[in-house]
């Protein structure tokens, strides 16, 4: 019974997180826009601007709500409600920190640690193209169907790379696909056999290019430039939100952020050794163990909120690819690639295992 | 008992599901519930512990083979005006086919028994590592000989859609 009001409460605890994340995500997207761009950035509301996230989403409620007369009315509220709840869905497979200690009893902080937990992502992940797609049909908008196609066969195709590439993660994981049994490995063992830092033993000295791969297309799949043809204002006006106003496009840009959050929270959970930094066995040793715990999950949202910096940073770096360069990357370059990352992987293994 | 309410849930929500894409006439709504019924049938493998099968089932057929359902009927834009005018004779051929059918169908069912939900005695079957084993070992040449089908189907798709030169 209480493990159920604990996993209740982390359900909510998260949703909320990720809620109030992807406010301020807007909020540092502009700042860092200003930053990159020398300007000052929005400093009106609050000290700092620090209260922009709340007149926004004030502002976003308060508009008026319009649905095209043409368009298929219910398609067109089901999109965004898709592309929110897919995006929000993710979030159950992630190890957040080392378990806490309540009474005697462990409680993971981890909502659902199934064996298929990578598979899972996938999987989810592959489900918010519904989103984008309902949604662009049901504006009834050449633009916005545009829109729609370019995002999801982006999605689709970068969707298999993105797999590939975590295969080579998983043969250095003794096949399990659970995220949290890869994040305690990541935990335990000598980096590269010999270099004794505890919590250090990353897969991203070993597998770099399964990362740069992985990386790419967490960029592709979550629509962010240099990959965001989707709606790419000078040629479609906005994609396959043309045609949204009010809350239903406040939620299309919020599970946006939703998404970049995730995946940089499932990037460095695969990559960045999740919870763990270097001299947690020391801290183990010293600290009580709960201590330790909370100082783990606030490493690995250090991490993500690096990730979600680079994200900006990117985006505000590069210029945007055109729609055939994209394609030809995606099938031409980082399909082959993680395939032979793959292939040499396995040889590696099996090198070292006889 | 709760997984049998599951169970009977679950079926109910599949069986609902298929009954829409066959009756409904906008080929979109076809289209969606198909994916509610994949979800359902996903929820069934999940109900006897094949979690990979149930995932799998998701990320082929939901995710990906019926994006590919919805680009085709949305790009289509099939509706009433442009659906071709059968003739009588067609109408006829089909009502004795749908009876034949019918007549099967009754034929079949009459000795069946109703579905009883049955949990799984081997909890580790389903999972990925006995899946991958069962599959590089028992059915290894079955295995192969498919990927060489989807190899080839693939090829036959870019040869075809190729423009020539």
């Amino acid at each position: 019974m209480t493990l159920i009001i604990f996993k209740t409460l982390l359900i909510l605890i998260i949703f909320l997180i990720s809620l109030g994340i992807a406010a301020y995500s807007t909020y540092g997207e502009r700042k860092i826009a200003a930053f990159l761009q020398d300007r000052i950035g929005p400093d009106r509301a609050g000290p700092f601007g620090i209260l922009q996230p709340i007149a926004d989403g004030v502002k976003m409620f308060l508009k008026e709500e319009i649905i095209p007369n043409v368009s298929n009315k219910w398609l067109f509220i089901l999109g965004p409600c898709i592309f929110m709840v897919t995006a929000l869905m993710t979030s159950a497979v992630i190890p957040w920190g080392l378990p806490l200690e309540i009474s005697g009893v462990k409680y993971n902080l981890q909502v659902a640690d199934i064996n298929i937990g990578i598979l899972y992502v996938l999987g989810v992940v592959s489900l918010g193209v519904y989103g984008i797609m309902i949604g662009g049909w049901a504006s009834n908008n050449k633009f916005a169907l545009l829109g729609a196609i370019r995002a999801s066969s982006q999605m689709i195709s970068y969707e298999l790379a993105m797999g590939m590439s975590v295969i080579a993660i998983l043969l250095m994981n003794d096949g399990s696909l659970s995220l949290n049994s890869m994040v305690e490995n990541q935990g335990t063992g000598k980096l590269y056999g010999f270099i004794n830092i505890s919590g250090m033993n990353w897969n991203v000295f070993y597998q770099p290019v399964a990362f740069l791969i992985f990386l790419i297309c967490a960029f592709a799949e979550c629509n962010r430039t240099p990959f965001d043809l989707a709606e790419s204002e000078s040629e479609l006006i906005g994609g396959f939100h043309t045609e949204y106003s009010s809350m239903k496009l406040g939620l299309y840009l919020f599970a946006e952020y939703i998404n970049m959050f995730i995946s940089a929270a499932v990037i460095s959970c695969l990559f960045f050794g999740g919870y763990n930094f270097p001299g947690i066995s020391y801290l183990q040793e010293i600290l009580p163990a709960n201590i330790v715990s909370l100082i783990s999950v606030a490493v690995l949202f250090g991490k993500i909120i690096f990730f979600i910096f680079f994200f900006m940073w990117i985006r505000w770096t590069i210029p945007r690819f055109r729609y055939d360069q994209l394609m030809r990357l995606g099938w031409q370059w980082l399909m082959p690639l993680s395939i032979i990352n793959m292939l040499i992987t396995g040889a590696v293994l099996i090198w070292i295992r006889n | 008992m709760g997984s049998e309410i599951i169970f009977y849930l679950l079926s109910a929500l599949s069986i609902f599901s298929a009954l829409v894409v066959v009756f409904s006439k906008n080929p979109i709504y076809s289209v969606l519930s198909l994916i509610v019924c994949f979800f359902s049938i996903a929820g069934h493998y999940v109900m006897l512990n094949a979690q990979f099968l149930a995932i799998v089932h998701i990320i082929v057929y939901a995710g990906a083979i019926m994006v590919l359902l919805l680009f085709t009927v949305m790009l289509l834009n099939l509706n009433k005006e442009s659906e071709p005018h059968k003739s009588n004779l067609i109408k006829v051929a089909a009502i004795v086919t749908g009876g034949l059918l019918m007549l099967t169908l009754l034929a079949s069912l009459r000795t069946s028994q109703l579905p009883v939900y049955v949990s799984p005695t081997d909890l580790g079957l389903g999972t990925v590592q006995t899946v991958g084993k069962s599959l590089f070992t028992d059915y290894l040449l079955p295995f192969e000989i498919s990927s060489i089908l989807f190899i080839s189907a693939m090829i036959g798709a870019v040869v075809l859609a190729k423009k020539e030169r």
